[in-house]
């Protein structure tokens, strides 16, 4: 039988699934435990169990100094500029991509600026976004904006010039105006294709807020992360990256089921 | 007067011509189908019907009215493939052909209560009411067609255009879908432009078979001229002429005894 016409049982699917994730777990405990056999405060690899420790400490003990939990403190400050800056760029983008696929004048206007703008490097501009709106949370939401609307844009234009043209001219020829045809036939079908893009943009979204908090920010996940690799807490960073990771992947799932909920339409064929 | 009148009609893109001098005249209540070869130009010849391309010279009018500059509710079309929205269900499919024509699109209240009551009224006469909460994806490609065909009538267009709207269809659906068509042509005697491959579908259905060729060819320029209706069928009767001779002229019968 060939390779490609091979499939695994459910167990055996279930178990080679798993693998990756066991073996990177096994390969950290041995490496730790090689690293605190040489050296007990070795603090590059902490044990897992001090992981563990730790992560339940950055969860539930209230800072020293203030007694707020840092964790959620970060937590809510991070959500609350992914969310508003993704926010912000799916409203953009879709306002932007419904207006350069319907209208032949805007596609004209912006069709090309809006490939151009895609390629400037969003964190080199950073130090502008610093300078012009200050450290504060306007310009770590306004570079997840600028990094991730181009590349929305583009897509979702792209995705109203798929729907077929005869579906526009059936539109027409039953007296819809360029308003209920954007409102009616365009929109519903581009909803879907929205929620994909956030669910691709929210990888390139994080990054540039973690990298925007590690630059300058008092409070936020990318800035704990990285305040505490002063004092190599390999337990923190782990901890964070942990979450973090969760953190996406929860957003993902949710994103994925309201789609699936939201537009029965795209499974009926199926 | 002739209630679709297509005058010295040319069409070319660059110099490629694909249609010259278009005439002819349609009555009121007639099915005309559209033969040829590919590339002829009798899907542009649609299109111009349908006013989503305008002729460079000539011009089409129906019923006298001006020329359009775009598709409207005069004209109503149902193509091979993509005439039905894929995100709305089959009820709300044939309520847009009136929800549309509205400024945001969509009925409510007592209208919509209205529409979706006559909605289900035309699937029950298309057949389609068992399935008129499901989306288009689920049905069949005769169901979908079905369903293209009564959408477009909701509006009620002075002309239909079909462009092979059975041309995907499987040879069992495609007749079912001929008895449909003839039918709903019976009750509403709606003017109908067909574009079809299938000769033998065009004489059935057809009053007249109006066949697109190129009269004038260059070989060393496929595309200097471009083709035009060379054969103008009258298919009545299943194509035999003189069938109803002695209606007109009861003076032709033999003399009894």
């Amino acid at each position: 039988m060939r390779l490609i016409n091979r499939t695994p049982s459910r167990p055996m699917a279930v178990a080679l699934a798993a693998l990756p994730f066991v073996a990177i777990a096994v390969a950290y405990s041995v490496s730790s435990e090689i690293r605190l056999a040489a050296n007990p405060s070795d603090k590059l690899l902490p044990a897992p169990s001090t992981i563990w420790e730790t992560a339940i400490r950055l969860f539930t003990q209230g800072d020293r100094r203030t007694g707020e939990i840092l964790l959620w403190k970060d937590t809510l400050a991070s959500l609350t500029r992914l969310f508003g800056g993704v926010g912000i760029a799916a409203a953009l983008s879709l306002t932007l991509g419904m207006l350069i696929g319907l209208l032949p004048y805007a596609r004209r206007l912006l069709s090309d600026f809006v490939a151009v703008l895609s390629m400037v490097p969003p964190l080199a501009l950073l130090p502008i976004l610093f300078i012009v709106f200050g450290l504060g949370e306007t310009s770590k939401v306004v570079l997840i904006v600028i990094g991730i609307t181009p590349f929305m844009t583009r897509d979702l234009s792209q995705r109203v010039l798929d729907i077929p043209h005869e579906q526009i001219v059936k539109a027409q020829t039953l007296g819809a105006s360029s308003l209920v045809i954007a409102l009616r036939v365009a929109l519903p079908q581009i909803l879907p294709r929205l929620i994909s893009n956030i669910r691709l943009s929210l990888g390139s979204a994080w990054l540039f807020l973690i990298a925007a908090e590690a630059v300058a920010s008092d409070v936020g996940l990318g800035y704990r992360i990285f305040l505490v690799r002063r004092y190599l807490a390999m337990d923190v960073i782990l901890t964070y990256v942990v979450w973090i990771t969760f953190l996406a992947f929860v957003i993902d799932w949710a994103l994925k089921t309201l789609s699936r909920r939201a537009f029965p339409w795209m499974e009926a064929g199926l | 007067m002739s209630f679709v009148s297509v005058t010295d009609v040319w069409q070319r893109y660059g110099d490629r011509s694909i249609l010259e001098r278009v005439n002819v005249a349609v009555n009121e209540g007639e099915f005309i189908s559209i033969v040829g070869a590919s590339g002829c130009g009798k899907s542009t010849f649609l299109r111009m019907l349908l006013a989503e391309e305008r002729p460079s010279r000539g011009e089409i009018r129906i019923d006298g009215g001006e020329p359009a500059v775009e598709p409207n509710r005069e004209r109503g079309v149902v193509f091979q493939r993509y005439s039905v929205f894929p995100h709305l269900t089959v009820r709300q499919n044939i309520v847009a052909g009136e929800a549309f024509d509205t400024t945001w699109g969509a009925l409510s209240g007592a209208n919509r209560k209205a529409a979706r009551e006559r909605a289900d009224a035309l699937l029950k006469r298309i057949g389609l009411n068992h399935v008129a909460d499901q989306y288009p994806a689920s049905l069949s490609g005769g169901m979908q067609q079905r369903l293209a065909i009564g959408q477009a009538m909701t509006a009620k267009p002075r002309v239909l255009l079909l462009d092979e709207p059975f041309g995907a269809l499987d040879p069992g659906t495609r007749l079912a879908m001929h008895v449909f068509l003839m039918e709903l042509k019976a009750e509403t005697n709606m003017t109908v432009f067909m574009v079809t491959h299938d000769l033998e579908e065009g004489f059935k259905l057809g009053d007249r078979v109006l066949v697109f060729d190129k009269p004038r060819w260059d070989p060393h320029d496929p595309g200097a001229y471009g083709a035009t209706i060379t054969y103008d069928f009258d298919a009545k009767d299943g194509g035999m002429p003189y069938q109803r001779i002695l209606d007109n002229y009861p003076s032709l019968a033999p003399e009894a005894g």
